[in-house]
């Protein structure tokens, strides 16, 4: 089976390759088209900020190439931020491959503890759906590090609520999202890694 | 069933869907070594901070933290070398601190794999560093770690591992830190730090209410209470401690259950 990784400006691919290969998986990272088209899984990863990764995407035909993919795809962070129809980072329109929009969370004036911003750290999910969280629970936490959340609605396939509810996770089709970082996820996050490489397609 | 949970976490309403407090060890690394992770069992090589890292996520660390404390150029790539080995072995975020003092430093941590940098005395004598790494790294590669020592109700920033004075002062350098992008504050207190006698949970209660980032506290625990304080009273989002880890003062899986049991959102 092979892998590919989607190589662009986004910040630490790496470790999503890392954490491929601490579950015996070896990817490729690149940006070539078809190498791209031709893999039986493409993971989108992201740390950065919006309307400059979509501008760095269709400067390199990225853009259309992402939306047209048959294969299981699996956005991770800023990738879920961008498979959504607007972001309020930079007024950027996205790919729009979910019909979601992304906005900055808003902080609340008064008790600051519980609500710092950026949302970082572990949270635990809600609704989890789809067989990406297959042997994982309510009970198990994910490693989030944003600002700006992807709102909920019919494709959502796990919620969290920091603020207000958002998306933690996104499926419609062959596209997966997770809003949370899995390779940084210790072993949930690995698990949840695995059930993307094995969905049945 | 643990006491002081009678319901499986998945049904405590409590605890869902809940921001958890983070446990954080801090390695210190010289020459690629670990220089206090000491007696460590069923370890080969205790020295090495890759294996010691790996048993502290294992115990349920949220998070890690390396501070190189090497001196010369050949220990700053090993540094580099072991940050690499870090990002490969071990599934939880670690933030590298220690000699980042310009925007390359920075990138060769994050090349090698670092999910965030702590910039400390670097970014006391250049603020605009702050601001340099934010933009080219997000704010969520950037902690800013902040020394500070009171002395007649006045906290001075220090730097140089809290042996010199600076003319900045804790509050209004943490604000600043975060206006210029900072995504975090990792706050020591150099009055607590060493004693065991618990966190500053006044200072950082201050900082948190005047902060809309997560907050870092560190200096000062000896006990799981200490913890369970820095959390309530201190309102800090994360604690990190060093020597009581290293030393099985206090094992990580006890302080998480521990915490649990007073109803802090824990991992």
């Amino acid at each position: 089976m092979k892998i590919v990784v989607i190589k662009y400006n986004a910040g630490n691919i790496r470790s999503v390759d890392f954490a491929l290969q601490r579950i015996g998986i070896s990817a490729t990272i690149t940006d070539d088209q078809d190498e791209i088209r031709n893999a039986d899984r493409v993971i989108f990863p992201g740390v950065g900020e919006a309307a400059t990764t979509m501008r760095f995407l269709k400067q390199h035909n990225l853009d259309s190439l992402i939306c047209d993919l048959k294969q299981p795809v699996l956005g991770v962070c800023l990738g879920l931020q961008l498979m959504c129809t607007h972001s309020e980072e930079g007024d950027t329109t996205c790919l729009g491959i979910f019909p979601e929009k992304v906005k900055k969370f808003i902080p609340l004036m008064g008790d600051h503890s519980h609500y710092k911003i950026p949302h970082m750290g572990w949270n635990s999910l809600s609704e989890l759906k789809t067989p990406l969280f297959e042997g994982l629970s309510e009970a198990d936490y994910f490693y989030f590090v944003h600002s700006y959340y992807a709102t909920t609605g019919a494709d959502t396939a796990a919620t969290c609520t920091y603020l207000n509810p958002f998306s933690a996770a996104l499926q419609r089709d062959n596209f997966y999202a997770t809003q949370f970082h899995p390779e940084k996820s210790g072993s949930a996050g690995s698990k949840l890694l695995s059930n993307f490489i094995n969905l049945k397609f | 069933m643990k006491v002081g949970s009678p319901w499986p976490r998945s049904l405590n309403l409590f605890h869902d869907n809940m921001l958890a407090k983070r446990i954080i060890p801090c390695l210190d690394i010289r020459d690629g070594q670990t220089v206090k992770g000491v007696n460590f069992v069923n370890i080969v090589n205790v020295g090495d901070p890759v294996e010691l890292g790996k048993l502290y996520a294992e115990q349920g660390a949220d998070e890690l933290v390396f501070l190189d404390i090497t001196a010369t150029h050949e220990g700053r790539k090993t540094f580099v070398e072991l940050v690499k080995r870090i990002a490969q072995n071990l599934d939880i975020p670690f933030t590298v601190g220690g000699g980042i003092s310009e925007i390359r430093d920075a990138e060769a941590l994050l090349a090698a794999g670092a999910d965030k940098i702590s910039i400390n005395s670097s970014a006391v004598r250049n603020p605009n560093l702050i601001d340099d790494l934010v933009r080219n790294f997000g704010s969520q590669f950037v902690v800013v770690a902040i020394d500070a020592r009171e002395a007649n109700n006045h906290w001075t920033v220090t730097v140089n591992g809290g042996r010199i004075p600076t003319d900045k002062e804790l509050y209004s350098w943490a604000k600043e830190a975060e206006d210029r992008g900072a995504g975090e504050i990792l706050f020591t207190s150099m009055n607590h730090d060493g004693t065991k006698n618990g966190f500053a949970n006044k200072e950082l209660a201050k900082l948190s209410e005047i902060l809309t980032i997560p907050l870092i506290a560190s200096g000062g625990a000896g006990s799981m209470e200490h913890f369970a304080d820095v959390f309530t009273l201190g309102k800090a989002d994360a604690g990190l401690a060093a020597s009581i880890f290293h030393f099985h003062e206090i094992a990580i899986p006890d302080l998480k259950h521990y915490l649990r049991t007073k109803d802090i959102v824990i991992r």
